[in-house]
């Protein structure tokens, strides 16, 4: 099992409005168990304001546990999870909204349309749908039923809600996964953007992604 | 509060969008209730003794059609985690689900509830009674079910497993609803047996959905 520390973790509070390069997402000594079957222990990592950590390993290595994990969905059986230096998950529904996650099912409903399955999103950040749907490019389809959607614009509109978040981690899940290259592109400046904005981004991936200066960790 | 009336707002649209689901409850109602003047014959003053029963079992069967697919298609698109991850508290999360499945099946039983009764020759001062005890009743079932619906979730063989939840945990509701309209047809005081319903009310209002989402909790883990 091997761990790396992209940053020292944090023994303070940052002071807000600098442009600190603190960590501050960190997990110590992090272990779930999946069942009965431990899926990974002893995981640490730390995230500076506007930095990217990507998740890299086998298939089966705990990649996606991870990133539940750190969305507060799968409860570490140890270790700790630490936001801006104090327990991340202590308000379960306070981390929600700090998190934006993709998982690898776009969550799409096939019966309503490609703006009506970003209405909750959009309630819930009060930003405009139209702007997510031109970010990635899905503006011309915006009244058609999401079930005639292709795998790779799926992936789109679940993107799409990305953009709507106002969340500052983001979870992505094989976030790549059905896209074309001008789609890639196209994501890789809205990664580019939330980083440039403070915002951290976290991704399990087993192809290259447009994230520059990423640390890895490497699961086994 | 927004992110409530958020969840409720999108599950109303997706239920008005797969009509025939949301329908199906409704017209299993009205079915299995048009069923018993076959079976029992159409002799008023028997019929008429028993509609208060018929209409309730009936109800509270139908009301548990749509709960097997309450959560079940969000957890299995996706959709659960990211309303679990909308900084909405899972109980709320639980409690707007409670809502939308009252508006979209208890609103219409209430509804179909009168004519059925009279449709059955139930005694005609006794109906607003009936409707009243249904009322508290309806609410009860959609909070008893989501909280049933929510236990079973990601179990392989939830939709058998959720009416043996549900069914037992709603016999006294079904047993002080059913008398209060009885009490009615009979000429007593209905009162005390609303005001236990509404008691259980009181009491499942808070509790079901604490429960509810714990359960959510722990399906998507």
């Amino acid at each position: 099992m091997h761990a790396i520390r992209a940053a020292r973790p944090p023994r303070w509070k940052c002071p807000p409005g600098k442009p600190e390069r603190f960590a501050v997402l960190t997990a110590e000594g992090v272990a779930v168990f999946r069942g009965e079957r431990l899926v990974f222990r002893d995981v640490s990592l730390a995230v500076p304001v506007g930095g990217a950590l990507i998740l890299a390993g086998a298939n089966g290595s705990g990649k996606s546990t991870l990133l539940r994990m750190l969305a507060g969905l799968v409860r570490p059986a140890a270790g700790l999870v630490l936001w801006d230096g104090a327990d991340a998950f202590a308000d379960l529904a306070q981390h929600g909204e700090r998190v934006a996650y993709l998982g690898h099912q776009d969550a799409v409903k096939p019966g309503l349309t490609v703006t009506e399955n970003l209405h909750f999103a959009a309630a819930v950040s009060r930003r405009p749908i139209p702007a997510a749907l031109e970010a990635v490019g899905l503006e011309a389809l915006a009244d058609l039923p999401s079930r005639m959607l292709s795998a790779g614009q799926k992936r789109r509109l679940a993107i799409a809600r990305l953009v709507l978040s106002t969340a500052a981690l983001w979870l992505l899940d094989e976030p790549t996964l059905g896209l074309d290259t001008a789609s890639i592109d196209r994501f890789g400046s809205l990664l580019g953007r939330h980083r440039q904005g403070g915002g951290i981004v976290v991704a399990a991936t087993h192809v290259p992604l447009p994230l520059p200066g990423a640390t890895e960790l490497r699961l086994s | 509060m927004r992110i409530f009336w958020a969840v409720l707002a999108r599950d109303l649209r997706l239920s008005l969008r797969h009509g025939a689901d949301t329908l199906a409850a409704l017209l299993f109602f009205m079915v299995t209730a048009s069923l018993f003047p076959l079976a029992i014959g159409p002799a008023p003053d028997t019929l008429g003794r028993i509609a208060p029963g018929i209409v309730w079992v009936c109800a509270l069967l139908a009301a548990l059609l749509p709960l097997d697919r309450l959560f079940g298609a969000d957890l299995d698109d996706g959709s659960l985690d990211l309303l679990l991850l909308s900084g909405l508290p899972a109980f709320g999360i639980a409690a707007a689900k409670s809502l939308s499945h009252w508006v979209v099946t208890g609103v219409p039983l209430l509804l179909a509830a009168g004519p059925v009764a009279i449709m059955l020759r139930m005694p005609q001062d006794a109906i607003p009674v009936l409707l009243l005890g249904l009322l508290l009743g309806s609410l009860l079932l959609s909070l008893f079910g989501t909280m049933a619906a929510s236990i079973v979730l990601g179990a392989r063989r939830g939709g058998v497993l959720l009416p043996l939840l549900v069914l037992p945990l709603v016999t006294p509701v079904l047993i002080f609803g059913a008398a209060a309209a009885d009490a009615a047809a009979g000429g007593f005081s209905a009162r005390p047996h609303l005001l236990l319903l509404a008691a259980m009310l009181a009491a499942a209002l808070p509790l079901c959905p604490l429960a509810a989402g714990a359960g959510l909790r722990a399906a998507v883990e």
